[in-house]
């Protein structure tokens, strides 16, 4: 049995505007994490993926399926019933310059919820606990001491991680822990999460729109487009052969650092797609629109996600016609 | 309460030029309210028969001079500003305590109860203040208590309107979803997560309710509907001094000039204070 | 001479302690040349745009030489070739458009001040500079105000707004950090093109090697306020001298190596 299941799960948001139109956020996802998983889940953003993730920890109500943690459902539960589960599940949010107390220092903003949990517990044993977190994560006790206004990103983000494992939970959902981050604090920081990943054998959704950050830390990997998941499979497999054309895009964006990346870019310049941002009809690929590849059948019809080989998932119409996947933009 | 984020704040307020003016001189009238009677050689309702209503320069022994009766002028003002500071403290006591915890369970509830909560503020802010506060006194009779009364009931209003704006923003904010996911429950996120995070804007905005309430006090008292004789506020003095204003214009020039010295100092320290703790300025 | 010319520049900002950001700096930029500054946030590097074009926080304050086309900037004279003479983009579009007006409003605005165009000529250029960036469907674009736009789509039209005065040389900060990766790289490309097509020169700050290498000519390498390597940017890819700047590429996550 998987640690956390979810079948069929939607999210809607009634949108604010003229006539009182719903946004599908999240559409139809099912997918399973296993005892000690890291599964990747990579798309641009409002694609759904934060939706998706901010979902199973009851942070938004879903508006179809079901959330399951160890076989039990978990969606219909208020948030009082809901706080016990707390100590299981956690969030590492994306912002950390928004997601600490500005009033709090981070060893207070590291304790909380071990108070919240459980009001009896002894302040000093909470606040040691707090500060041993700390210091698995890289910040000793003069930088916790400290006000967020008063530290670097890369520090916020590594006391947003101690908070999330301060309860020692058993999953965690990651929502772009790295994206805020200059690019060699990002480097720091993803090597913290595979330490912890190793150490702890914790069950993880790591969200983020890089694939090169998913793909290092995580076997498997879910890509989103538009609420729906596009295509699964083993990271080698994504990245070596993607089959939905929207991956293959993912993949030519993640910046090169060679003296070919100039020509490939210049290259792609004439390329860039109109009317991405328009919203498609509810029966067609939603990422007809975009698609290289697309057919008249695209707009029509909606490609179910299928299986295509062993542990892999695809979700369109022509995917059969490249089995080796799709080549770089910059080879065709 | 927080070392560090409050040193930031007074270093700064500590630069203001106008704010730090203002605080000295605050500091100045409320300690001559609360320690100068004692200094001067006079009762309150002592009368100078020798001296009535004598001017500064021909009142022997009477600083700023005397009223119609031969009181001591100076005396009778510090006493009016000790209960006009009183009145006017105690109030954004009330309105703080109502209006912080009102307003910011209203804002971070939201929804219905919200709703409710800011409607049932809407009722008493179309009630006429002044109707109230005769019927008030109508009914308990005049006296310092029934002021404090009237003004308390309508003074925290607008900071619960102020404070449930905040806190519909704040509620927003990340870190209150991350405490939720910290297993934290409602009281305990408004009181740990709301209430601090808006202290700056209902500080400063105390700061300049003082003054708001002190001149409803005094205009009330002026109208004769707050605190009466022989008891002394600046609203009363400045009654009495309006009425005298050809023949002893000291009468009204001494509790008017306190009154407007205690407003500006108000003001310019609330001034600072938003500035200071204005944390996009850090 | 060069276009832009920084001779030993330094920004401080007053405080407890005073606060160095830019200590001594030199950089030229030639016509059509691209140069990227990179370092870490808090290294300086957008202190020096900012110094440039005299948009210094109220407690900096700039030393040292900066001359566009042989006219110094320091000392109040930078507000004349803002937008005429440098164009800038920032890091967030939604800082350079104001939220509630219609983007063709303030796109004409600048057009008029720029070429003193009639009301519906302003409109006309608007709606071409809109097309120049590759929005698609400009006309309906200058109707709409900046939140009902994608934030890909919102820095196109900061784009737009930057060269609506036809500058020759473009500040970039940060231009693409706050987008997705897709659209990383169509805005990356989009201001390759935009430079060679209209012969401006460009200097960039980012924290990315992607964008350096997608973007740059020279590259400068910037820690705590001072250069700690310059070269060409294709040298520098291929082998950085500096240990410092040897970590900073060595942090670049890249989808080779995987298991």
């Amino acid at each position: 049995m998987s640690l956390l299941e979810l079948h069929g799960v939607s999210v809607r948001f009634r949108q604010s505007g003229g006539e009182a139109r719903e946004l599908t956020a999240v559409d139809s996802v099912d997918f399973a994490i296993g005892e000690h998983e890291m599964l990747g889940l990579v798309g641009e953003s409002g694609c759904g993926k934060t939706t998706l993730g901010r979902a199973i920890l009851r942070l938004v109500p879903l508006a179809a399926g079901e959330v399951r943690w160890r076989g039990q459902r978990i969606d219909r539960l208020g948030q009082r019933a809901f706080r016990p589960l707390r100590r299981e599940l956690q969030y590492v949010f994306q912002d950390p310059h928004a997601c600490l107390d500005p009033r709090m220092t981070l060893l207070e903003s590291v304790a909380e919820p071990l108070r919240a949990l459980d009001p009896d517990s002894e302040a000093a044993a909470r606040a040691r606990l707090a500060q041993e977190r700390l210091d698995e994560v890289g910040i000793a006790a003069d930088l916790a001491a400290r006000y967020p206004h008063q530290l670097s990103g890369g520090q916020l983000q590594r006391a947003v991680i101690a908070r999330a494992l301060v309860v020692d939970p058993r999953f965690v959902v990651c929502d772009e822990p790295v994206s805020a981050l200059d690019v060699s604090v990002q480097a720091q920081i993803v090597g913290l999460l595979e330490r912890i990943r190793d150490e702890r054998g914790l069950a993880s959704l790591f969200i983020s729109h890089n694939l090169a950050v998913v793909a290092r830390l995580c076997k498997r990997v879910m890509v989103m487009y538009r609420g729906r998941i596009v295509e699964t499979g083993e990271r080698r497999a994504i990245v070596e052969a993607p089959l939905h054309p929207y991956t293959r895009e993912l993949l030519d964006a993640v910046p090169g650092i060679d003296a070919g990346a100039r020509k490939r870019l210049l290259r792609k310049a004439a390329r860039t797609h109109p009317g991405a941002d328009e919203t498609a009809p509810a029966a067609a690929c939603a990422f007809a629109a975009r698609c290289p590849h697309v057919l008249p059948r695209c707009r029509v019809e909606r490609p179910p996600l299928q299986p295509a080989g062993e542990s892999r998932l695809v979700a369109c119409h022509r995917a059969g016609e490249w089995p080796g996947g799709l080549p770089p933009l910059a080879a065709a | 309460m927080k070392g560090g984020l409050w040193r930031d704040a007074l270093g700064q307020l500590r630069g203001d030029r106008a704010a730090m003016t203002g605080s000295v001189v605050l500091a100045f009238l409320v300690l001559a309210a609360i320690v100068g009677p004692v200094f001067i050689g006079f009762r309150e309702d002592e009368i100078d028969w020798a001296n009535m209503a004598a001017s500064p320069f021909e009142a022997d022994g009477h600083w700023l001079g005397t009223d119609r009766l031969g009181r001591d002028l100076l005396l009778r003002t510090l006493l009016g500003l000790r209960v006009s500071l009183a009145i006017a403290l105690a109030a954004t006591l009330v309105s703080l305590v109502i209006g912080v915890s009102w307003g910011a369970l209203a804002g971070y509830l939201r929804g219905r109860a919200d709703a409710l909560m800011m409607r049932f503020v809407d009722v008493l802010y179309a009630l006429p203040q002044v109707f109230f506060v005769i019927i008030l006194t109508v009914v308990f009779g005049r006296g310092p208590l029934t002021l404090l009364v009237a003004i308390g009931a309508f003074g925290w209003l607008t900071m619960a309107r102020i404070v449930r704006g905040q806190a519909l923003a704040l509620r927003e904010r990340e870190f209150v979803e991350a405490a939720v996911v910290g297993g934290a429950g409602t009281l305990r996120i408004v009181a740990r997560h709301i209430v601090p995070n808006l202290l700056g804007p209902v500080i400063v905005y105390a700061t300049l309710t003082v003054p708001q309430v002190i001149l409803v006090e005094s205009f009330l008292s002026f109208l004769g509907i707050g605190i009466q004789e022989p008891l002394a506020s600046l609203g009363n003095l400045i009654a009495d001094g309006a009425g005298e204003m050809e023949t002893a214009p000291w009468m009204l020039a001494v509790p008017a000039g306190c009154l407007v010295l205690l407003v500006f100092s108000f003001n310019f320290l609330g001034d600072g204070l938003r500035d200071a703790l204005d944390p996009r300025d850090r | 001479m060069p276009l832009l010319d920084i001779r030993a520049l330094t920004v401080e900002f007053a405080g407890e302690p005073p606060v160095c950001a830019v200590d001594g700096v030199d950089l030229s930029v030639e016509a059509r040349e691209s140069v990227a500054i990179v370092g870490e946030s808090g290294s300086g590097k957008s202190q020096l745009l900012h110094a440039c074009i005299g948009l210094l926080a109220a407690n900096g304050r700039a030393r040292g030489s900066v001359r566009f086309e042989g006219r110094e900037l320091l000392g109040g004279n930078a507000a004349a070739i803002r937008g005429r003479g440098i164009g800038f983009v920032f890091q967030d579009a939604s800082g350079s458009l104001t939220p509630h007006r219609r983007i063709g409003l303030q796109l004409a605005e600048v057009a008029s001040a720029a070429h003193g165009l009639s009301r519906d000529a302003a409109r006309a250029e608007s709606r071409r500079m809109l097309e120049c960036v590759h929005l698609p469907d400009a006309e309906r674009r200058l109707m709409q105000y900046p939140h009902e736009l994608s934030g890909g789509m919102r820095q196109r039209v900061a784009i737009a707004l930057a060269l609506m005065a036809r500058p020759r040389l473009l500040f970039a900060d940060e231009p693409t950090t706050a987008l997705d990766v897709t659209v990383q790289a169509e805005i990356l490309a989009l201001v390759a093109e935009l430079c060679r097509e209209f012969g401006m020169a460009l200097l960039l700050v980012t924290h990315d090697l992607g964008v350096v290498a997608a973007l740059a000519d020279r590259i400068a390498v910037m820690q705590a306020g001072r250069f700690v390597e310059t070269a060409a940017a294709a040298d520098f890819l291929s082998g950085p001298r500096h240990p410092y700047s040897a970590g900073l590429l060595a942090a670049v996550l890249t989808l080779g190596g995987l298991p």
